[in-house]
């Protein structure tokens, strides 16, 4: 494939990334809009296909929607009108088809009074996984992110990247099809939040795990994704696409790359475009 | 090893007790040197001959107050949690019981223990359900609180994880309301020893009585004053030694992860 220039719009053919013929899309979003109960219009209708293993970065100023947009994708909440299908079925099949969603927040959510690995074991435990199969599982996650000495710890005696980590450890001990991240990174010191990415990023890979990643970083959009969808607001809506064309695994030294610094520039270029009142629709 | 006098521990046992010895001692002397007589203000060495000398009577005493206090806590506890965890499953019978529990909790125990002991026979069983009534409602607001003050996070997660109620009750509702839960235990403890003195005297009054309330109406009638001084001294005692239990088991169950019971070292 050739390379794309950081500048090229792509909205208008966004399935051509990693799309392959054979595998159903991960997600797509059917002309889904949400309206709330107070009538503020958080989404204006929305079409995005997502494919499989495809790692997605919704970024936009805020107010832009997105994380109402990942809420849709978890069906956390229902889209007003529009619809949703995740691997061309409903939601109530997903379960069924042995299809598993993890969701990441912007903190780690860890239970206070559980060590480590009983934090890890809880959505094994949630969905009634047999006791013999709980421990290989828990230990493999823990393992991944890094943190096996500390599996018997308490959350209060790590740092905050490391309870990330064990957050991350809890959504991957499921073996998830679909992870979807909101900002996990986002109240975390940079270089921590740099050594997270590049965990992610590997981890990732080895799962060729469908991801759907929202931050406000443009270093850790652009470092992370293969596509990226600028979302503008009132109301929001997605205002352009990026697709980041440099092969996986990244590593560190995609940060320091010309070619990093073009796609920051661009994204930061059309981030500003999204801000401004007149691209969002509203001079308030 | 560091000096005695800047241990910690140390310190927080000595300090209080140097203060108590220091205050017996000026009382001991006072009452000796004003020479006030033994039945208007007993000094402290009257106090411990009254405790040596009816010492059988007062333990006997002791056992039926401390038995009905441990009757009532425990009563107050199951209870208490029994109605917390239905208030927490129903918003219904939260607002429809909540204001009947005020009702009870800002009743005077005095007030309506003569009418309990009129009407349950059993002067036990009578006195344990007054010092119950008395006990009952820290349990059921501190543990309501707790069970409802879930991490909405952690609330959202098993939301997520399609967590039933059982599960999400067992799992995220009982551990977080351990520490509201062990602060209402604390209140609870001294306040059913208060209820069940309390009820042992209005009991006392109609003589149907004989725990250490009784001991200190008794003592009033018989202007053996020291001996009220030492049943109040282990009344004293007993609602000490609740506390310190309480203290100790809070610390059992929470020290491991929650912050009121984390020392100053972390």
């Amino acid at each position: 494939m050739k390379a794309l220039m950081p500048g090229e719009p792509l909205s208008e053919n966004p399935d051509q990334t990693t799309a392959s013929a054979d595998k159903p899309p991960a997600v797509e979003v059917l002309s889904a809009e949400k309206v709330f109960a107070n009538g503020t219009r958080g989404l204006a209708p929305i079409d995005l296909t997502i494919a499989d293993g495809e790692f997605l970065t919704l970024i936009g100023p805020s107010g832009c929607g997105k994380s109402t947009l990942l809420k849709l994708i978890a069906n956390l909440i229902e889209p007003s009108d529009g619809r949703l299908l995740w691997w061309r079925g409903e939601f109530g099949k997903v379960g069924q088809d042995g299809r598993r969603f993890a969701f990441v927040f912007q903190e780690p959510t860890l239970m206070p009074w559980a060590r480590v690995d009983a934090n890890v074991r809880l959505p094994l435990e949630l969905a009634d996984v047999a006791n013999a199969k709980m421990a290989p599982a828990v230990a493999e996650a823990i393992e991944r992110v890094g943190l096996s000495k500390f599996a018997r710890h308490f959350p209060r005696q790590l740092s905050g990247g490391m309870k990330m980590r064990v957050s991350i450890a809890r959504a991957l001990v499921t073996n998830p099809n679909l992870l979807l991240m909101d900002e996990p990174f986002g109240a975390l010191d940079e270089f921590t939040r740099n050594n997270l990415d590049a965990d992610l990023i590997r981890l990732w890979w080895e799962r060729k795990l469908t991801t759907v990643f929202v931050t406000h970083s443009i270093y850790e959009a652009v470092f992370l994704s293969t596509r990226i969808i600028v979302m503008a607001a009132n109301p929001g809506r997605i205002f352009r696409t990026m697709t980041i064309d440099e092969p996986q695994p990244r590593d560190e030294g995609f940060r320091d790359s010309a070619k990093f610094a073009a796609y920051c520039r661009e994204l930061s270029t059309w981030l500003a475009e999204a801000s401004l009142p007149t691209a969002s629709g509203a001079a308030s | 090893m560091k000096p005695l006098l800047q241990s910690e521990a140390f310190v927080r046992i000595a300090a209080p007790l140097a203060v108590g010895i220091l205050l017996i001692g000026l009382w001991e002397v006072g009452c000796r040197l004003a020479s006030i007589p033994v039945y208007l203000f007993p000094k402290p060495s009257d106090i411990f001959a009254s405790l040596v000398h009816n010492g059988p009577s007062l333990l006997r005493a002791l056992t039926v107050t401390l038995r009905v206090t441990l009757q009532a806590f425990a009563a107050a506890v199951v209870i208490g949690t029994l109605v917390a965890f239905m208030f927490v499953q129903s918003r219904a019978i939260e607002v429809s019981l909540f204001p009947y529990a005020v009702l009870l909790q800002v009743t005077p125990v005095v007030a309506i223990a003569p009418l309990i002991i009129i009407l349950v026979k059993n002067t036990q069983l009578s006195l344990t359900i007054c010092a119950t009534l008395v006990a009952l409602f820290p349990i059921i607001s501190n543990t309501t609180l707790g069970l409802r003050s879930v991490d909405p996070g952690l609330a959202n997660y098993f939301r997520m994880n399609r967590a039933g109620r059982f599960k999400t009750l067992v799992k995220l509702r009982i551990p977080g309301a351990l520490p509201y839960f062990f602060g209402g235990l604390r209140i609870s403890s001294g306040l059913a020893l208060i209820g069940a003195v309390v009820a042992e005297f209005v009991a006392g009054t109609g003589g149907r009585s004989s725990g250490l309330a009784y001991e200190i109406l008794d003592a009033g009638f018989t202007l053996d004053i020291p001996r009220m001084f030492a049943a109040l001294f282990l009344i004293t005692l007993t609602g000490i030694g609740l506390f310190g239990a309480m203290v100790v088991l809070s610390k059992l169950a929470l020290s491991d992860w929650h912050e009121s019971e984390i020392g100053a070292e972390t």
